[in-house]
C-alpha cells in the first residue's frame, strides 16, 4: 500500500471519526474531536522535540489516538512564544506543551509573563540527566583530574559550552564555577547537537550535555564522560561504549562536586481544559509508556523513568520551580524588574 | 521597474517627496533600534558584548546612511518626476485596501471564508468575471487549501464561525 | 574503498527494488507540492509523513522521505521564478534572475535551468560524498565560532556592493535587515531586545514573513500599477523548450563546477545552503562576462544559486549522518526519525548500518535523478500557470502569501506583518533600495552576530581568533579580498590602463 492512499484513507478516517463524534454526542469518555497539537517550546532536533515526535509517532504506529498528533514547535523568546500560546489557549482540549527548563527559566530571565500556574499540569514523563563531558584526547581521566585542572589554572582558561542562555546548561556552570572557585568562559549555542561537536572539534573544554546528545560521540571514543549529575548512578547497565555502560559513570557527589540538577520532560495543558481531556491524554501517555519504542528512547538516552501525574507531578513542578529560582537568583540571572 | 511613472509624469505626488518620506521613516527606524539597544545594554558585560551592542551601532548606521540619502535628495535638482499617477495610486489601493481587509477579518472569520471573499471580490470586480464563473472559483479554491493544509499535512490554519458549526 | 563501491551497488539494488521506486515517485511529488506551497516547509512534509514511515523498513523510510526533501528542493524554485516569492531562503538568490526571465516569457528556459542545475549540484555533493565521507566529516569538525563567523563573512562580502543602486540606499537597507533580525531574544545573553514589551514580537521577524511581504506581495502591487497582466503571458509551453536550454547548458560548465564547489564547502561547514547560494550568486556576478546583466533575466543567474544551494543542501546530509547535526529544519526532522528507528547518527553510523548508509547515497543518485525527470516533465505545467488572468491569479497568490505567513507562527500576527511588508517592499522598490541585502541580513545576520560574539566571547575580546589558524586566515582574507574588489579590480585595470598607454581607466 502506498503512503499516499495512506495519507488520504487517514484523512477520511479522521473526517468521519470527526462526524461520528459530532453527530452522536458520546456519553462515555472523552475523545478528541480534532488533530492533537503538541507544542514544543524548542527547536527542531532537540532533546523536547526528539521526544514529542517519538511519542508522535508511537501513537500513531499504535493506534493509540483515533486523531492524528501534530508536533509544532514555537521556539521563539527562548519558548516563550509556545507557552504564551498555550497560556492564551484557554478550554482547549485538544492541545499540549512539552516542557523543558525553559518552563521555569525563561520567564525568570526574561520577563516573558507566563508560569506553569497559568496551565494545567498533566503528567510527567521522565526526567532528563547532565553529564559533564571532556574531549576524550584530553588527560582528564576523572572528574578530579578536570577540576583539579580548573583549579590550577586563572580565571576564565576554560570554555563551557551549553545550550542557551541563562538556561540549564549555564545554571550548571554557575555551579560549578561556584564549587572551583574560578569563573569559565560559558559559550551559548543553538542546540545541545551542536554543543557536543563544538566539544568534538576542541572549540570548547567541556559540555554538560544530556546523554542522548553526546551518546553518539561517547560509543565513537570522541568524547568522554566524567560524571552525572544525579544523587545517584545511571541505572542502565547496558555495554554503550567499549566496556563502558551508563551504570559506569560515577556521580558528581562522589568525586566531590556537590551539583545535582534535572530537567523536567513532562506535559502541560492550557488553562481551564475539561478533567476528562487531562484523563484521555495521562491514560494515552501510560499506554505509550508501554510500548518497546518508548523503552528504546529511555534506555538510548539514559533517562530517570519517574512518571508522575496529578497532585504528585503539581507538588513537584511547584518545589522545582522554587529551586529554578534560588538557581537563578544565586547566578544573577534575574531579568530586572524594570522591563 | 519606476520608469513607466515616469513617463507618465505630472499628477500625483512627487517622486522626491516620497523618497524623503522613506528616508524619514527608514530614520525613525533607527533611532527606535538605538533606544531599543541602550535599554538593554550597549557595552561589554560578562558574556562579551551586551545585547544592544550591535543592534546600537546598526541603528546608528541607519540614522547616518539615512541622513545622507535626504541630503543626497536635496542636493540634486528637483527633477518634478511624478512618483506614480493617481491613477496608477488608485490600482495599487484596490489591491492594498482588500487585502487589509482580509488580514483584519482573518482572526475573526477564519483563513478560508475570509479566502472565499477575497477571490470572489477581486474577480468579479477587478477582472470583471460573472458571479457564476467566480463564485464557484472563489469556493473551490479554499476548498482545495482546506484538503491540502487540515486534512492531508495536517497544517491547522486559522478557523472562524462557520468551520466551527461544521465540526472543526 | 573496493568495499565501498560494492556497498553502493549493494545500495541500488535495494533502491531500485519496484516498491522502493515507487516510494521515490510518490515522495518526490510530495516534496514538490510541499516546495511549492509556502507554508508547508519540507520540514513539515516529512516530519507529517514521519509517523507513516514506521511500518516500512527503515531504509525504504529513508528514501520516501529524503526524496520529499528533494522535492521540496526542486519546488522551492518554483515559485520563486513564477511569482518572485522564495519560499525558502535558499530560493531567494533564484528571484533575482529567475523571475525576469519569466516576466520575459522564458519561464520554462528558467525553470528547466533552474532544475537541470538543482540536479547537477547534487550529483556532485553525492559523488564527493561517496568518495570521501570520513574525510568530509573531519573537516565539519575544525568550524568553531571563528570560522564559522568567517564563512558568514565571506558570504557577506562576495554579496555586498552588488547593487547599481546608491550606496548609502544599499547600506540602510542591509543595516535594516540587521536591526530586524535582532529582534526577539538575544541568544548570547538570554535577554529580550527590540520587543518594547510586545509579546508578539518576541519570536522576532521572521524572513520568510519578510521575504514573502517583501518579493510576493510587493511584486503584486508592482505589477498592479503597470496594469492588471502579468508579463510572463508569452511563455512556451511545450517540452521542446528543455532540449532547446540543454543544449544551451553545457556552455556553462566553468560556472557549474565553481558552484558546486562553493555549494559543497558551504554544506559540509555548518553554514548552510543559504550562504551558498548567495555567495555563488555574487561571484558568478562579480566574473561573468555579462556580470552587469545580472538581475535583468541572466540564465547564469539562476544556474549560479541553484546548483550551489542543492550542491551544500546534499552535501549537509553528510555532517547530520556522521556527526547529529542537522543543516537545517528539515535535516532535523529525518534526524529525529532515524533515532526512532533506532539509528544512532554518529561517527558509528557509516561502520554498524553500512546498508542502510549506502541505500541513502544511492537513494540520493537516484532520487534526484527521479526528481529531475518528475519536475523537468511538468515544466510546460508549471509555465502554464502564467497563462492565468492575472485578476484571478493575484488573489489566489494573495490567499498562498497569507497562509505561507501564518503558518510561520501560527500567529495571524504575521499575517498583518506580511503586508506591511509588502507595502514597504513596493515603496523601498520604487524608492531605489535594493531589497536583496535587506533580506540576506535577516537570514544571516543574526546567525553572523552570535558566532561572531562567541568567537569574542571565546578570545575574550582579542580579534586575533579570526587569524588565529590557517581555515579561519584563508576564509577571512578571501572575503577582505571580496569586499574590497571594486577597488583591486579598478586598480588593475588602472595598471592595465597605464600599460596600454591609451587606454582610459575605468
Amino acid at each position: 500500500m502506498s503512503a499516499t492512499s495512506k495519507v488520504l484513507t487517514f484523512g477520511v478516517a479522521a473526517c468521519v471519526s470527526g462526524a461520528i463524534a459530532l453527530s452522536i454526542t458520546p456519553a462515555k469518555a472523552w475523545e478528541p474531536t480534532h488533530p492533537i497539537e503538541i507544542i514544543v517550546p524548542a527547536g527542531t532536533g532537540g532533546g523536547a522535540d526528539q521526544m514529542a515526535r517519538t511519542m508522535q509517532g508511537i501513537i500513531t504506529k499504535h493506534n493509540l489516538s483515533k486523531q492524528p498528533v501534530v508536533v509544532i514547535n514555537k521556539a521563539g523568546g527562548a519558548g516563550g512564544e509556545g507557552f504564551l500560546d498555550v497560556k492564551n489557549s484557554k478550554g482547549n482540549d485538544h492541545k499540549l506543551i512539552i516542557t523543558l527548563s525553559n518552563l521555569f527559566t525563561t520567564p525568570m530571565a526574561t520577563g516573558i509573563p507566563f508560569s506553569w500556574k497559568d496551565m494545567t499540569p498533566v503528567a510527567m514523563m521522565a526526567l532528563d540527566e547532565f553529564i559533564l563531558w571532556t574531549n576524550a584526547e584530553k588527560p582528564y581521566k576523572t572528574t578530579k583530574d578536570y577540576i583539579d585542572a580548573i583549579k590550577a589554572a586563572p580565571d576564565n582558561s576554560f570554555k563551557m559550552g551549553g545550550t542557551g542562555s541563562k538556561q540549564e546548561d549555564q545554571i550548571i556552570t554557575v555551579a560549578l564555577q561556584k564549587a572551583t572557585g574560578k569563573k569559565m568562559i560559558y559559550i551559548p549555542q543553538a542546540g545541545g547537537g551542536a554543543v557536543a561537536v563544538q566539544l568534538v572539534g576542541n572549540h570548547v573544554d567541556s559540555t554538560v550535555n544530556n546523554p542522548i546528545e553526546a551518546v553518539a560521540h561517547w560509543r565513537a571514543g570522541k568524547l568522554n564522560p566524567l560524571c552525572v549529575f544525579d544523587s545517584k548512578k545511571l541505572d542502565y547497565k547496558e555495554k554503550i561504549a567499549g566496556d563502558k555502560s551508563w551504570n559506569d559513570i560515577p556521580t558528581c557527589k562522589s568525586a566531590g562536586l556537590n551539583i545535582e540538577y534535572l530537567m523536567l520532560r513532562g506535559y502541560f495543558m492550557p488553562p481551564g481544559v475539561s478533567k476528562d481531556a487531562v484523563a484521555y491524554y495521562v491514560d494515552m501517555f501510560k499506554k505509550v509508556r508501554e510500548t518497546p519504542e518508548w523503552q528504546k528512547l529511555m534506555s538510548d538516552g539514559a533517562f530517570n523513568t519517574t512518571f508522575m501525574i496529578g497532585d504528585e507531578y503539581t507538588k513537584w513542578v511547584a518545589a522545582n520551580e522554587k529551586l529554578h529560582e534560588d538557581l537563578m537568583k544565586e547566578a544573577g540571572f534575574l531579568a530586572p524588574k524594570s522591563n | 521597474m519606476s520608469e513607466s511613472a515616469h513617463e507618465t509624469g505630472g499628477a500625483g505626488p512627487s517622486h522626491r517627496s516620497v523618497e524623503a518620506g522613506v528616508a524619514i521613516v527608514v530614520g525613525v527606524l533607527g533611532l527606535i533600534t538605538v533606544y531599543g539597544s541602550l535599554k538593554v545594554g550597549t557595552g561589554w558585560g560578562d558574556e562579551g558584548p551586551k545585547a544592544g551592542f550591535f543592534p546600537f551601532y546598526i541603528g546608528l548606521i541607519i540614522i547616518i546612511s539615512s541622513v545622507v540619502n535626504l541630503f543626497q535628495l536635496f542636493a540634486t535638482k528637483n527633477d518634478n518626476t511624478a512618483f506614480a499617477t493617481w491613477e496608477q495610486i488608485y490600482k495599487v489601493l484596490t489591491v492594498v485596501i482588500p487585502t487589509a481587509i482580509y488580514v483584519a477579518i482573518i482572526p475573526f472569520s477564519g483563513i478560508y471564508v475570509a479566502s472565499a471573499l477575497l477571490i470572489g471580490i477581486f474577480m468579479v470586480w477587478l477582472g470583471k468575471y460573472k458571479v457564476v464563473v467566480a463564485l464557484p472559483t472563489a469556493i473551490a479554491v479554499p476548498i482545495f487549501f482546506f484538503v491540502t493544509f487540515e486534512r492531508w499535512f495536517l497544517v491547522p490554519l486559522p478557523k472562524g464561525p462557520i468551520e466551527k458549526l461544521l465540526g472543526f | 574503498m573496493f568495499e565501498d563501491i560494492g556497498n553502493l551497488m549493494h545500495g541500488f539494488a535495494v533502491v531500485l527494488q519496484p516498491q522502493n521506486l515507487l516510494l521515490m515517485v510518490v515522495g518526490i511529488v510530495l516534496g514538490v507540492i510541499v516546495g511549492v506551497l509556502p507554508g508547508l516547509g519540507g520540514a513539515n512534509g516529512v516530519a507529517i509523513l514521519l509517523p507513516l514511515t514506521f511500518s516500512m523498513s527503515p531504509t525504504s523510510a529513508i528514501i520516501m522521505l529524503s526524496c520529499i526533501y528533494w522535492g521540496a528542493l526542486f519546488g522551492g524554485a518554483i515559485t520563486s521564478i513564477l511569482f518572485n516569492i522564495p519560499g525558502e531562503p535558499w530560493s531567494v538568490a533564484t528571484t533575482f534572475d529567475g523571475y525576469p526571465m519569466a516576466q520575459q516569457g522564458k519561464a520554462g528556459e528558467a525553470l528547466t535551468a533552474a532544475f537541470t542545475s538543482s540536479f547537477v549540484g547534487a550529483l556532485f555533493a553525492v559523488i564527493m560524498i561517496t568518495l570521501v565521507a570520513p574525510l568530509v566529516a573531519s573537516f565539519a569538525l575544525r568550524f568553531g565560532p571563528a570560522e564559522i563567523f568567517s564563512v558568514y563573512f565571506l558570504a557577506f562580502c562576495s554579496f555586498v556592493g552588488l547593487s547599481k543602486e546608491p550606496p548609502f540606499k544599499t547600506v540602510a537597507s542591509m543595516m535594516i535587515g540587521f536591526a530586524l533580525g535582532a529582534v526577539g531574544l538575544d541568544q548570547m545573553t538570554g535577554q529580550l531586545r527590540l520587543t518594547f514589551g510586545s509579546e508578539t514580537l518576541i519570536g522576532g521577524f521572521d524572513f520568510l514573513i519578510a521575504v514573502i511581504g517583501l518579493f510576493g506581495i510587493g511584486e503584486i502591487l508592482l505589477t498592479m500599477e503597470e496594469g492588471l497582466s502579468f508579463r510572463g503571458k508569452s511563455a512556451k509551453i511545450d517540452l521542446k523548450v528543455v532540449l532547446k536550454t540543454w543544449k544551451e547548458l553545457p556552455r556553462y560548465w566553468l560556472l557549474s563546477l565553481r558552484s558546486c564547489l562553493i555549494g559543497c564547502w558551504m554544506g559540509i561547514s555548518p553554514a548552510g545552503a543559504t550562504p551558498a547560494s548567495f555567495m555563488s550568486y555574487g561571484i558568478a556576478k562579480r566574473i561573468s562576462k555579462r556580470g552587469a546583466h545580472f538581475g535583468k533575466g541572466e540564465i547564469e543567474g539562476v544556474i549560479a544559486p541553484e546548483t550551489a544551494a542543492h550542491a551544500a543542501g546534499t552535501a549537509a546530509l553528510l555532517p547530520m549522518l556522521a556527526l547529529g547535526v542537522p543543516g537545517s529544519p528539515t535535516a532535523a526532522v529525518l534526524l529525529g526519525g532515524l533515532l526512532i528507528w533506532g539509528l544512532q547518527p554518529g561517527p558509528l553510523l557509516f561502520v554498524e548500518q553500512t546498508e542502510f548508509v549506502w541505500g541513502l547515497i544511492a537513494s540520493m543518485y537516484m532520487g534526484n535523478l527521479v526528481g529531475l525527470i518528475v519536475v523537468l516533465t511538468c515544466v510546460p505545467l508549471f509555465a502554464a500557470i502564467l497563462r492565468i488572468p492575472f485578476s484571478v491569479i493575484a488573489p489566489i497568490i494573495l490567499v498562498l502569501c497569507a497562509i505561507g505567513a501564518y503558518t510561520v507562527h501560527n500567529n495571524t500576527f504575521d499575517v498583518v506583518m506580511m503586508l506591511v511588508f509588502g507595502v514597504v517592499g513596493y515603496f523601498m522598490k520604487k524608492a531605489n533600495y535594493p531589497l536583496a541585502p535587506l533580506v540576506l541580513a535577516i537570514v544571516l545576520g543574526d546567525k553572523a552576530e552570535v558566532s561572531l560574539r562567541q568567537a569574542l566571547l571565546g578570545s575574550q575580546g582579542n580579534l586575533g581568533v579570526f587569524f588565529s589558524n590557517a581555515l579561519v586566515s584563508t576564509v577571512m582574507t578571501l572575503g577582505l579580498i571580496a569586499l574590497f574588489w571594486p577597488i583591486i579590480q579598478n586598480g588593475i585595470s588602472r595598471v592595465r590602463g597605464a600599460l596600454g598607454a591609451s587606454r582610459p581607466a575605468q
